[in-house]
């Protein structure tokens, strides 16, 4: 694996881990105000602002942020305005994101491959002063979304009791919003601006096929992106003609496809294990005949009935009474 | 409770010919609400009367277009301390796009007393167990808020808002579409809370369970208060005087006499 010891490698593997890291720290607050399509019209948005960088020969990187940023607040905006063609005007932003990206690159003589790159990353391509703007860049989404952790939860939960309790809303928002703008520039040279979202979402849908409480969704996310990220590029590196951006997303999204059986599994015993209502039943209907015994452990689902334990097999609820059982 | 309360300490909440217009058109209109330290006050009326508009305009929520609203002694645009306000808004779940334990839910009420960027103290912690208690679901901390019922779910909202120690109640609806067992349940945390001290503003569109606790009824028609006085039935509240043509009782011509408190005891014998 002599591949390791380049130094572009080395400079990939630094982006991949901290992309890893802050990316699903932003995508688990978009998911829990379900906005997972945020990160993608950001990006759209964002395909301009490189293009300006192209045009004016200025580092992409840096317009990227400015163009993502202020497409990111103006989302933002239209989404607290509540209006109610607010998607349609989303569509419009990003399709204009996109298209005026590809002309801007035309009319600075750039050719689509130039483009390319951005698009789907080149992760190996990333120059040292990059590197560190990825990792300070990084290290302030998730110091920003890990710190602040207990008041952007509360305002993603439930925006009226969080403005009852004397949080400024209209700041963490905006913040979230400037905070995905950040992860998507940044992850745009590890995986590209067109599967950047997938690096926000698909490490939080896998963690909370598993997860029961927000603490352990965002923990297990983030452990889920740089596993995906790093492992994503490992495998890039071994096999030939085969691109990082696409692998990582394509690793992460396999993640997914394993713990979701398990994760339906999980669901389904959550909901049969339900108590039923803790109503006293219509009338005393006892079974007449009932060969099974139930019990702890009898391989029947017990469920809380109020006071007692109904067990549930073929459409019956049985309730021990005395010698016999009765229908629930 | 206070032991030498002068007029103005006893007054928590006070609105003076409030209103509140929603896109320009005039929906609470001379509004004028004193409430009182330890009261337990039901705010009641039929669907749309504005009994929920009140409630946001007391809580900042809604901007009040004319008039004042008076939290503890300060102008609400200037009132800042809002641990001392427990709110408990109108939700059908308390869940969201992601996996979230009861546990979370109810510590993220202790917002308003901790700082920025400071971890959970012994005695952040112990508000939160004090409160999951008092609803009665400390057992079901750590389980996840979407395996409860609705009822148990308002619950957990409840102890949300008692989680900041707040002096000051308003719970919008909790009681809706909520199953027997849950509202005794519920009644319990609130008769709790009455007997700590707490002054109590529940939106309700009936009471059951928890008209025992009621020290005083508002009842809103058309966005106006039209009865402020000692509770009140629940058949009374949806009887002809305040109703807007609610639909389980018989239809019984009004008398058209601006007074309602005194056409109450006439009308009663209709039902």
């Amino acid at each position: 694996m002599d591949i390791l010891g380049y130094d572009f490698m080395i400079r990939a593997m630094i982006a991949a881990v901290f992309t890893g890291l802050a990316a699903p720290v932003v995508g688990t607050y978009l998911v829990q105000r379900r906005l997972a399509l945020m990160g993608d019209g950001i990006g759209h948005v964002a395909v301009t602002g490189v293009a300006l960088g192209l045009l004016t020969n200025t580092s992409p990187t840096w317009t990227a942020v400015v163009v993502a940023i202020l497409g990111a607040v103006l989302i933002e905006v239209i989404r607290e305005k509540g209006h109610a063609n607010g998607d349609v005007a989303l569509a419009l932003l990003f399709y204009g994101g996109i298209a005026g990206g590809v002309m801007i690159t035309g009319l600075a003589g750039q050719s689509a491959a130039r483009l390319q790159e951005f698009l789907f990353g080149s992760i190996t391509t990333i120059s040292p002063q990059d590197v560190w703007v990825t990792m300070a860049l990084s290290a302030i989404v998730i110091l920003l979304g890990v710190g602040l952790a207990p008041q952007l939860f509360a305002v993603a939960q439930d925006q009226e009791f969080a403005r009852v309790a004397g949080l400024n809303i209209r700041v963490y928002n905006v913040l979230v919003a400037v905070l995905a703008a950040v992860t998507v520039t940044v992850a745009m040279r590890t995986v590209g601006l067109l599967l950047v979202s997938a690096l926000m979402i698909v490490p939080v849908a896998t963690a909370q096929q598993l997860t029961r409480s927000f603490r352990a969704t965002l923990l297990a996310a983030m452990c889920l992106g740089v596993g995906a990220s790093f492992g994503g590029l490992m495998v890039s590196a071994v096999a030939f003609d085969v691109a990082p951006g696409p692998t990582i997303v394509l690793l992460a999204l396999a993640c997914f496809v394993l713990t979701w059986p398990v994760g339906m599994w999980l669901r389904r015993r959550r909901r049969q294990r339900q108590p039923f209502d803790e109503l006293a039943p219509l009338a005393h209907d006892a079974i007449d005949e009932h060969p099974h015994e139930h019990g702890e452990n009898c391989g029947h689902t017990a469920v809380p009935h109020g006071d007692h334990v109904d067990y549930v097999h073929d459409g019956h609820r049985h309730a021990p009474h005395g010698v016999h059982y009765d229908e629930h | 409770m206070l032991t030498d309360p002068t007029d103005r300490d006893r007054t928590v909440l006070e609105i003076e010919d409030g209103s509140v217009a929603i896109s320009g058109r005039p929906i609470l209109r001379h509004i004028d609400v004193r409430i009182e330290r330890g009261e337990f006050v039901a705010l009641m009326g039929a669907n749309g009367s504005g009994k929920s508009t009140l409630v946001r305009a007391m809580t900042g929520l809604l901007r009040i277009g004319g008039g004042s609203v008076t939290l503890f002694g300060a102008q609400l645009s200037d009132f800042h301390d809002w641990h001392r306000i427990g709110f408990v808004p109108q939700r059908a779940t308390a869940a969201s796009g992601i996996p979230v334990s009861v546990w979370e839910v109810v510590a993220s009420g202790r917002l308003t007393r901790r700082r920025l960027l400071r971890p959970l103290l012994r005695k952040d912690r112990q508000a939160i167990k004090d409160a999951l208690d008092v609803v009665g679901l400390r057992d079901r901390s750590h389980d996840g808020i979407n395996t409860l019922s609705g009822g148990q779910q308002q619950r957990v909202l409840i102890a949300r808002a008692l989680a900041g120690e707040p002096e000051l109640f308003f719970l919008d609806e909790p009681t809706a579409g909520v199953d027997l067992p849950n509202q005794q349940a519920l009644a319990l945390a609130l008769e709790t809370l009455k007997s700590r001290g707490a002054t109590v503003v529940l939106v309700a569109h009936e009471l059951g369970p928890m008209t025992p606790l009621v020290d005083r009824a508002i009842v809103m028609r058309d966005g106006r208060i039209a009865y402020d006085g000692p509770p009140l039935a629940d058949h009374e509240v949806h009887g002809p005087l305040f109703g807007a043509g609610h639909s389980h009782h018989h239809v019984v011509p009004v008398v058209d006499d601006h007074t309602p408190q005194l056409g109450l005891n006439r009308h009663r014998e209709h039902h």
